[in-house]
């Protein structure tokens, strides 16, 4: 799927997506709310304009494949896999329940179009600089790409660093990763918790390509991976500064969402901000 | 179907190789066999010998540096990729350190990663109880899609890594650092899930995994001295375990003892009482590491220390023989 939707209609689908968030969470009754909302805009650049994928043919030898390292967030990825035709909508509702395929944190073997399972932090990023590593030593196929999504709490985790280490070593440039930074994790901010500045540096200093965007522009975010790709001696890493719960103006900044779900109320509410873009404009669903 | 064992078994001047050596000729042939498998490994190169293969293969030989949690979790992505990858390091790095990111990115993900721990047991030696890996079969055997091989010599290692290089599962093998007696011959067989009966006999079985096997066919020619005769059977998979030759030898003997160099606790000794326990509950001694860790020493100081030789083991049978009362149905 790519270079189909306009700006406009990529916003729309990113405000779907974060619909398809809320009543997914609030019909589980569990799971993590701020990360998939702050990370909507950027996994709607990359379902339906960055990435090369065949829904209907998940194993498309030719793909581009996408990594999610913090798979808690796994409702977003979801939710666009199921707007881009991987499985209809209605499964979405299946999340967290006994038998879906849509487990509370991603796993491969059930659900066609997922390429790892993930949860426990900080191993995504290595299984994508495998699959880089492949393509570009093993298989000489340079036209594909490795996407991965990692949390920033998740860079607490000494695996990531294992993992940049060995990216960087290898020049691994058909690696993308997107860094959410919403500078949240489970008890407070980052900066807090376990300081990551200076984020930039770091990447830096381990050989990456290192890029700042607004991960709520999604022209910025297709340009981000444009240049990424352009990178050809380096891994890239963009660091994507979003808003925790973003589009839920009470949800927004609040670290106290990070693993929780909206109850019916709150989810009913979340839903008209969604639609009315917090009472900016009037929802048609709403009359 | 008789086992092919060697002929000079127990002479002063038995053949003997570490088996970590046929785990390196395995891969070797396995790559030439192969061109998806590739070798990472975590800056113990050449003792755990993936030498040969990286001198053969360099294109597919990937060195990750001292990282063993990213040492298994590449070689899941390159899973992914459709490759066969073989990790190695010591079996307390790997599986010991990154435990975790087995069980969630191979054992979950079920990805045919061979995970390969060299160096397991007290006969490391000097190193000393940080280097002694006990625990990794009782890792590594509770974790569901997971192969768990404890080879008993250098010749069964090489069959074993073949193995396992076209099972499409995850896998682990456990080697050992010091060189150790070759019981078996090109000729014996070797099939993932398949126990071995080394020696027929009636009032005990001997199970072994692993280098401990050599040592119960020791033991079974000393008790033969003291008028015991007993089975020895060779178990070099551990998960999945033959429950068929296990139980088959049982029914016969109606004792059993098991010996491994690895905690008694949780490990092939353990997975025998679950057999045992659920379909006849034959009384079981198992030999191994009784709750305590490993130390410095020369490696034969050590398994002497520990009870881990074939006089020790001969002994212990001797006492069980003489005490415990072989198991009849229904008493």
């Amino acid at each position: 799927m790519s270079g189909q939707l306009t700006v406009s209609q990529l916003n729309e689908k990113a405000n779907k997506i974060r619909q398809d968030i809320i009543r997914m969470l609030e019909n589980a009754g569990s799971g993590h709310s701020a990360g998939p909302l702050g990370l909507a805009d950027v996994l709607t650049a990359l379902y339906f304009n960055i990435m090369n994928f065949r829904a209907s043919q998940p194993e498309w030898p030719e793909r581009d494949v996408f990594f999610l390292s913090n798979g808690h967030t796994v409702p977003v990825q979801y939710a666009a896999m199921a707007e881009a035709g991987f499985f209809e909508v209605d499964e979405l509702m299946t999340l967290r329940k006994f038998g879906s395929r849509l487990q509370g944190h991603p796993e491969r073997e059930l659900l066609p179009g997922l390429e790892n399972t993930s949860g426990p932090l900080g191993s995504g990023l290595s299984q994508a600089a495998g699959y880089a590593y492949s393509l570009q030593y093993l298989d000489d196929q340079k036209h594909r790409f490795v996407y991965c999504v990692t949390g920033d709490g998740e860079l607490n985790e000494g695996n990531i660093w294992e993992a940049a280490m060995f990216a960087g070593k290898y020049k691994l440039s058909q690696l993308v990763v997107f860094v959410d930074r919403n500078n949240i994790q489970i008890d407070g901010t980052t900066e807090d918790i376990m300081p990551l500045e200076d984020l930039r540096g770091k990447w830096e200093s381990f050989g990456w390509h290192v890029q700042e965007i607004d991960g709520h522009n999604i022209e910025s975010i297709i340009d981000a991976a444009s240049m990424a790709r352009a990178i050809t001696n380096k891994p890239s890493v963009v660091i994507t500064h979003t808003i925790p719960g973003k589009g839920v103006d009470f949800m927004e900044y609040d670290y106290k969402w990070h693993g929780a779900p909206p109850n019916t109320e709150q989810a009913r509410e979340a839903l008209k901000k969604l639609r009315t873009l917090n009472g900016k404009i009037t929802s048609g669903d709403e009359a | 179907m008789t086992y092919h064992l060697q002929d000079n078994l127990f002479d002063e001047d038995v053949a003997q190789e570490p088996i970590r050596s046929g785990f390196g000729r395995g891969l070797k042939a396995a790559g030439g066999d192969n061109e998806s498998i590739v070798a990472l490994c975590a800056d113990l190169t050449d003792s755990t010998k993936m030498g040969d293969f990286a001198e053969a293969y360099p294109e597919r030989f990937i060195e990750i540096g001292v990282a063993e949690q990213n040492l298994v979790t590449v070689a899941s992505g390159l899973a992914r990729a459709g490759k066969i990858p073989f990790t190695s390091s010591y079996a307390a790095f790997s599986p010991g350190r990154n435990w975790e990111q087995i069980r969630t990115t191979i054992a979950l993900n079920n990805q045919p990663v061979k995970v390969i721990g060299s160096h397991a047991g007290v006969s490391v030696g000097p190193d000393g109880a940080t280097h002694q890996m006990l625990e990794d079969i009782a890792l590594m055997r509770v974790l569901p899609n997971m192969v768990v091989i404890a080879p008993g010599d250098s010749v069964e290692a090489e069959k074993a890594t073949r193995a396992i290089a076209t099972n499409d599962k995850p896998s682990y093998m456990r080697l050992a650092r010091e060189k150790t007696p070759i019981f078996s011959t090109d000729e014996s067989p070797f099939e993932i899930g398949q126990a071995y009966v080394l020696k027929e006999g009636s009032d005990i079985s001997l199970l072994g995994t692993g280098t401990m096997s050599y040592q119960l066919l020791v033991a079974a020619r000393l008790l033969v001295e003291r008028g015991i005769s007993a089975e020895v059977i060779h178990v070099p998979t551990i998960k999945p375990i033959d429950e068929t030759t296990i139980m088959t030898s049982v029914q016969k003997t109606g004792r059993v003892l098991t010996a491994e160099e690895a905690q008694a606790a949780g490990g092939f000794g353990s997975a025998v009482a679950e057999v045992l326990s659920e379909k006849m509950p034959v009384p079981i001694l198992r030999v191994g590491m009784q709750d305590r860790f490993g130390e410095s020493g020369e490696p034969d100081q050590l398994l002497k220390e520990f009870g881990l030789t074939g006089e020790a083991i001969a002994e212990k049978a001797y006492d069980f023989v003489k005490k415990v009362p072989r198991y009849k149905k229904g008493y």
